[in-house]
């Protein structure tokens, strides 16, 4: 395809494909599950850390991404305060005792407070970060992909389900601008009325609102040629369904199996390559049917299959380690020591890192120069629905325009 | 391309046929302006157009419409949507996807195309509607003008026949409704497109027709000339109500026609005392606004401002979208966010009051008025108006019959005209009896004789001694009421004074009367009045 391409444009700006991104961050988070050794996991943290820092663009999505980091502090903590309240005990080396709240009979097996050991303050520690570790990297997915893009790159056979979701996420920032809009024009009512009563002066004309232009959208995509010629017999539909489903199925079972290290290996990896078997023979029988075609669709070339290939090596990497070596990777918690690090599954993280490097930069959101201005402006001007900051490019190209109009 | 043949209409429910019998073609290349009362039906018969009525409406259709051979009974809208393109009032509400780009391959997706030919009229269109450079903007950000060019873009990239606007212009400032005007024109001198529009403010788009199709009160729809139609049409722009009234042949469909022909009344009129200007009052101003400062984070939208309203006075504020005048009106009515200045009404500013006691200084009614009603019947909402304004039961029903006779009780709000649903609010604000009332673009959507009709409102509450702004981009609504003028920009009052000075020197505010007469004469009735 275009492997072809020389090499001179592969690192001009653009847009990588979103599932690169999530195939990465999926791949790091799965090493992560794998490993409660603390230097390892704080590596993998600022790998990708590093990663989002170098890679992703202004949009709104992307700035969410602190939001993962603080709750994958909050995680850390949690587990540590969880494990200080509910007897932290077990061990040798008993760092602190708390006054022990006496609990009845029938809750024994639970104790709050008590002595506090620091093996088990560190095992809450490691599995905290193990937990948090995760989370960051699908914050990370999250920050570095377009969602609305991720969406539009769906199979086919999934299209109408993706439109139906980018127009639901759509008409959440509408509803709460109508309701600032209506809220506001309440008080030039002079009616401050609180509870039920204000309830319904809101939320009618909300949902007045939200429905005229839910129809109006509605008939803009009909007459758009929104679900054309889509026919299909009863029986194509019943047997993409059934493939479909049992696709999906044999997925999350062969998940399950590959994350858990204790379920039957057969579970793992057959299932899971059965469920994506079947989910695909689904999505071609259900594409085959449709006729739509897709604008600049995001392609996989060499940058993109380079980070989706990074991910999954981290984690098939991990897995082969775990079996040779289980020590590095899950520190011991009977003895105290400090957790070693081992070369080998850090050189592994650190394949996560080509992404930084190896990967051309995001286009810059705006195309235009001097056109962010007036988007800003537009945005916040004007208190009323209509807000709108009028930057007509150019007047006297189309005053032209409208004296060519008509010389009667 | 299109052929109404014999068409008729019922909504579900109603006796009386909302189309009567209509025939029409549309032919290539040409530009119907589709014009009527409000509810005279123009949305409906854009709608059967492509079959959006009444496949998506529901209701019951008569006769046959044909696109391209095809009639709208045999397939549903989606399958003409290569035919004929559909923009509707408001375009933000027709967008699909979030940005530019995606916007205008969306259409060109659902039909199938191949991509590179995707791309290719992807970049046309850009460049068509000068639109290149908001090629990555969420549609969101962008002003109305640019919206409205985006939505037409997103129709045209699927190259149909035939294009279908409701009201483009009705939300944009007069500059960005001539960019819009001018474009469409473009296509059809360019592209051979043919486009049907719908307006009410005929004024801007009736030099451009080819055609004018007249929507009568009863369903009857007649088409012609423009020329030949306005001649009897109830409903016309100044130019031609000036043309009519000075007995012009043929008769002018633009200023430039116009100039032409009124020689004869321009020297007419000198021997005649020119319109007696409205005195600008010189009492006690009812509300003194000073420095006021309305910001939304970095953005200043009001600049240290200074206001006064004189009592018996209506103040038109004009300017582009965005310029800062709702947040003005927001700003004085105490509801909206002040940053610095102060506002004095009576003695008291109305930003440090209840709402309920600010709205007894100061009434606003804002851009969608709509807003302000939430009950089931019109009687229901003027009880809770008696009630919010603590008033003698029947105080908001008695204004409501004098700003509009006839409004019935039981209907519910929303069934309401534009005219008479706008009439509502104002009675529900008045019955406050705020000697300050603001009103936020208020001839939205109302056609000529509504607009007339308003006009006397707003004139009778001014010289019942109440002061009245009244924000708009209608400068022909502007002449007929408006002692005083002020044209904001950036967030300052860029020009303030008598209408006469404001509008009749201005080349971009000047009413079409000013534009032949001088800018002595703003409107048709002081030349009738003047030749008396």
């Amino acid at each position: 395809m275009s492997t072809g391409r020389p090499w001179s444009t592969y690192f001009l700006p653009r847009d990588l494909h979103p599932g690169a991104w999530w195939l990465w961050a999926i791949g790091i988070a799965t090493a992560a599950s794998r490993t409660t050794n603390p230097w390892l996991l704080m590596s993998m943290l600022a790998v990708v850390c590093y990663v989002v820092v170098a890679r992703r663009t202004d949009a709104p999505w992307a700035m969410s991404f602190r939001l993962y980091l603080y709750l994958g502090a909050l995680i850390v903590v949690m587990r540590c305060v969880f494990r200080v309240i509910f007897g932290g005990g077990e061990g040798a080396t008993i760092l602190f005792t708390l006054p022990e709240i006496p609990l009845p009979a029938w809750a024994a097996g639970i104790r709050l407070f008590g002595a506090v050991s620091a093996e088990s303050l560190l095992g809450g520690f490691y599995d905290g970060l193990r937990l948090a570790t995760m989370v960051v990297c699908l914050g990370a997915a999250n920050a570095l992909a377009n969602p609305k893009r991720l969406l539009a790159s769906l199979p086919p056979a999934l299209y109408e389900v993706g439109t139906a979701v980018v127009v639901a996420l759509s008409v959440f920032p509408q509803l709460a601008e109508s309701t600032l809009r209506v809220n506001r024009a309440r008080r030039l009512r002079g009616n401050t009325a609180k509870g039920k009563r204000a309830l319904k002066t809101i939320i009618i004309p909300v949902l007045e609102d939200a429905l005229d232009r839910s129809l109006q959208l509605a008939a803009s995509m009909d007459s758009r040629g929104y679900g054309r010629a889509g026919d299909a017999t009863r029986g194509a539909r019943l047997s993409t369904g059934t493939l479909m489903v049992s696709g999906l199925v044999g997925l999350c079972v062969g998940i399950y199996g590959t994350l858990d290290g204790t379920t039957p290996r057969y579970l793992a990896g057959p299932m899971l390559a059965i469920g994506v078997g079947l989910a695909l023979a689904g999505f071609g029988l259900a594409g085959r049917r449709v006729t739509r075609t897709r604008y600049r669709p995001d392609r996989w070339r060499p940058a993109e299959i380079l980070t989706a290939a990074s991910g999954p090596f981290v984690a098939a990497a991990m897995l082969v380690s775990t079996a040779a070596d289980p020590a590095a990777l899950s520190p011991s918690l009977t003895t105290l020591a400090w957790p070693l690090l081992a070369w080998t599954p850090l050189a592994v993280v650190l394949v996560g890192l080509l992404p930084a490097c190896l990967t051309p930069r995001p286009e810059p959101p705006y195309a235009g120069f001097d056109d962010e201005s007036s988007g800003v402006e537009a945005n916040v001007d004007e208190p009323t629905g209509d807000a709108s900051a009028d930057g007509s490019p150019n007047p006297a190209r189309s005053r032209a325009f409208a004296l060519t109009g008509r010389s009667r | 391309m299109i052929r109404l043949e014999d068409v008729s209409f019922w909504y579900d429910g109603q006796s009386r046929p909302t189309l009567d019998r209509v025939n029409l073609s549309i032919d290539e290349g040409e530009l119907a302006v589709l014009v009527g009362r409000t509810g005279a039906g123009k949305s409906t018969l854009l709608g059967t157009l492509n079959g959006l009525v009444p496949h998506f409406t529901g209701g019951h259709l008569e006769g046959k419409v044909f696109v391209a051979g095809t009639t709208t009974q045999e397939r549903p809208p989606r399958e003409f949507a290569h035919l004929i393109g559909v923009v509707g009032q408001d375009p933000l509400a027709g967008f699909v996807t979030d940005t530019v780009e995606e916007e205008l391959a969306y259409g060109m997706e659902q039909l199938g195309l191949r991509p590179d030919v995707m791309r290719r009229r992807v970049e046309e269109t850009l460049d068509l509607l000068g639109i290149a450079e908001l090629r990555r903007r969420p549609l969101r950000t962008l002003s109305g003008g640019q919206q409205q060019r985006v939505a037409i873009g997103s129709v045209l990239t699927t190259h149909p026949q035939v294009l279908v606007l409701d009201e483009p212009t009705s939300a944009l400032d007069p500059t960005a409704a001539e960019d819009v005007l001018a474009t469409l024109s473009r296509l059809v001198h360019d592209l051979g497109t043919a486009v049907v529009i719908a307006e009410h403010r005929m004024e801007r788009v009736i030099p451009f027709a080819d055609t004018l199709i007249y929507v009568d009160s009863d369903g009857r729809v007649h088409s012609d000339t423009p020329e030949r139609l306005l001649r009897t049409v109830p409903i016309a722009p100044p130019i031609v109500e000036l043309g009519r009234l000075a007995q012009w042949e043929p008769l002018p469909l633009s200023v430039r026609d116009a100039r032409r022909q009124a020689g004869p009344l321009r020297e007419q009129l000198e021997l005649v005392q020119p319109p007696p200007r409205r005195s600008v009052s010189a009492d006690e101003p009812l509300l003194h606004a000073e420095n006021v400062v309305v910001r939304y984070g970095p953005k200043v939208a009001v600049r240290g401002v200074d206001l006064e309203l004189r009592p018996g006075q209506v103040l038109a504020m004009m300017g582009r979208n965005g310029s800062g005048k709702s947040s003005l009106l927001w700003a004085i009515q105490g509801s909206g966010p002040r940053q610095a200045g102060a506002v004095e009404v009576d003695g008291k500013d109305p930003h440090e009051l209840s709402s309920a006691d600010a709205r007894r200084l100061v009434g606003l009614v804002p851009q969608t008025a709509s807003d302000l009603l939430y009950l089931e019947t019109v009687d229901a909402e003027c009880r809770a108006g008696d009630a919010e304004s603590k008033t003698d039961v029947g105080t908001c029903r008695r204004l409501l019959d004098s700003l509009a006779p006839g409004v019935e009780g039981a209907q519910h709000p929303r069934d309401l005209s534009e005219g008479q649903r706008l009439s509502l609010v104002l009675a529900v604000q008045l019955a406050a009896a705020p000697p300050v009332l603001l009103l936020d673009e208020p001839t939205r959507g109302l056609d000529y004789t509504a607009k007339t009709a308003f006009a006397d409102v707003v004139r009778r509450l001014a010289d019942e001694g109440r002061s009245v702004v009244v924000a708009t981009h209608d400068v022909e609504f502007v002449a007929t009421v408006a002692d005083r003028a002020l044209v904001m920009a950036e967030g300052d009052i860029v020009s303030d004074g008598s209408t006469y000075d404001v509008l009749g020197g201005s080349p971009a505010f000047a009413p079409q009367v000013a534009k032949v007469l001088g800018g002595d004469w703003l409107t048709v009735r002081e030349v009738a009045d003047a030749l008396v």
